[in-house]
């Protein structure tokens, strides 16, 4: 049991990596790079957020979708619950927890309907994932987020300096680094 | 030609703004799905199918949304024709259903189609917004088709499945790789940045040609992006962030004083 959730960890934060290997969540990705400590408020806000909307996407699936066999309306109550939850929480630490708002508060919005969110919801419901194992896999994507945002976010202050032709000025050039990042991370894939 | 009639509507979406090359919108799907010509043009034609649907719908219902719940009521819509094609294409096209996986129940979150909803069918009359939706659709069709033959013919030697290239031509797979579709979109950002460059070199209007939401998240004018399904509190968000910077710069860790003001009015 340990052990495949070490793998599921494994695999869902560096071999497929959710930005690099499967292009979710790349707006944020490329959008709130620019400073690593921004960077490090958007990861954090990322894994509180995918870690409890995957336990809550479960729980739905679980007890509500499948018992009353409406399995096919997954993609409409997913996406509505996620929202519904973003701003709840959003409303909850600003009210019970100021200090983590102040920390996270500004990122909730940004990711109401990142397709992170709602993939990996998806993913844990088409791997046939428990409760426990899809909170683990969402946890881990989100963990995976921040790896590489983080990374990215601290290249791009490195490279704030650099002498970059006119045209590749700006996005092109986070491309190429994003690109550089993804070879990087598919020799994670001799892990498993 | 006259503004919103067919035509105008099918030119506008291909060429004028072409959701992909012009607008840079949907960037997740043309990275994901293009690693070939035919699954770009599957997911495209999905894409377009559920983009005219949901405008015609969307544009029928403008008067009875009332303007507070509008972007959830458009989410609840657009998902579901989702829905609808995703079972569609699982019924009759399994195929495509394989490849595209995961990326069709994704289409709700797709920039373009929100986008469209919002900053068209919600203001304009049913057969347009329905003719503006096949327009977008057909560009993003086109553009998804070309940029996975792009990467095919690179990283494989084919197009559409069939050789093209020389029998002495060595793929270079990493263009059906994830890096690959990285360094496509670099190349193509960097060619609209030039065709940018040159166009305000030469005085003409370029503000129609936008980096799209990628170049900055916090201050992006979209109304589009599918981020800012709560109009408001994205406004308020971005104003906290540059509180946050701007304290972060003087030292002084007090987040506080944006967000009392706000409280206040």
């Amino acid at each position: 049991m340990i052990k495949d959730l070490l793998i599921i960890m494994i695999s869902s934060s560096l071999v497929s990596n959710v930005v690099l290997s499967q292009f979710l969540g790349l707006c944020p990705f490329l959008g709130v790079s620019k400073k690593t400590s921004t960077a490090a408020g958007m990861g954090t806000a990322v894994i509180f957020v995918i870690t409890l909307a995957s336990a809550v996407a479960g729980a739905i699936y679980k007890y509500i979708l499948t018992p009353f066999d409406l399995t096919y309306l997954q993609t409409i109550v997913f996406i509505l619950v996620i929202a519904a939850l973003v701003q709840f929480v959003e409303m909850f630490l600003k009210k019970f927890m100021k200090s983590l708002y102040q920390a996270l508060g500004v990122y909730l919005p940004l990711i109401t309907t990142n397709c992170a969110v709602l993939g990996v919801a998806l993913t844990n419901v088409q791997k046939n994932y428990g409760i426990l194992t899809g909170i683990v896999n969402g946890f881990a994507t989100a963990v995976g987020f921040t790896i590489s945002i983080v990374i990215l976010a601290g290249i791009r202050e490195k490279m704030e300096y650099n002498d970059i032709p006119e045209s590749f000025k700006g996005m092109p050039i986070v491309l190429v680094t994003a690109g550089l990042m993804a070879i990087a991370f598919c020799g994670f894939s001799g892990l498993l | 030609m006259k503004q919103n009639s067919i035509s105008e509507r099918l030119i506008n979406g291909l060429i004028k703004e072409n959701p992909t090359f012009v607008l840079m919108l949907g960037m997740c799907p043309t990275l994901a799905v293009t690693t070939s010509a035919v699954n770009g043009l599957g997911m495209g034609l999905t894409t377009m199918v559920v983009l005219a649907l949901s405008n015609m719908f969307i544009s029928l219902l403008r008067k009875v949304i009332p303007d507070k719940v509008r972007i959830p009521a458009f989410i609840v819509v657009i998902a579901s024709f989702v829905t609808v094609v995703e079972l569609l294409l699982k019924a009759f096209i399994p195929f495509l259903y394989a490849a595209l996986g995961l990326y069709i129940p994704l289409i709700v979150v797709n920039c373009i189609i929100l986008g469209r909803a919002e900053a068209y069918a919600s203001k304009n009359d049913v057969v347009s917004s329905l003719f503006d939706g096949i327009g977008m659709g057909l560009g993003f069709t086109c553009a998804l088709t070309i940029i996975g033959a792009v990467r095919e013919l690179l990283g494989a030697g084919q197009v559409f499945g069939m050789n093209v290239m020389p029998a002495s031509y060595v793929p270079c797979s990493i263009f059906v790789l994830a890096p690959g579709a990285f360094f496509v979109l670099a190349v193509l950002t960097a060619i609209q940045n030039k065709v940018k460059l040159e166009g305000e070199r030469k005085g003409k209007d370029m503000s129609k040609i936008q980096s799209g939401c990628n170049s900055d998240c916090m201050n992006c004018k979209e109304s589009g992006c599918s981020r800012r399904m709560i109009d408001v509190s994205c406004a308020k968000a971005k104003e906290d962030l540059e509180v946050i910077e701007i304290t972060e710069e003087n030292d002084i860790p007090d987040v506080n004083t944006g967000k009392e003001e706000k409280n206040d009015d």
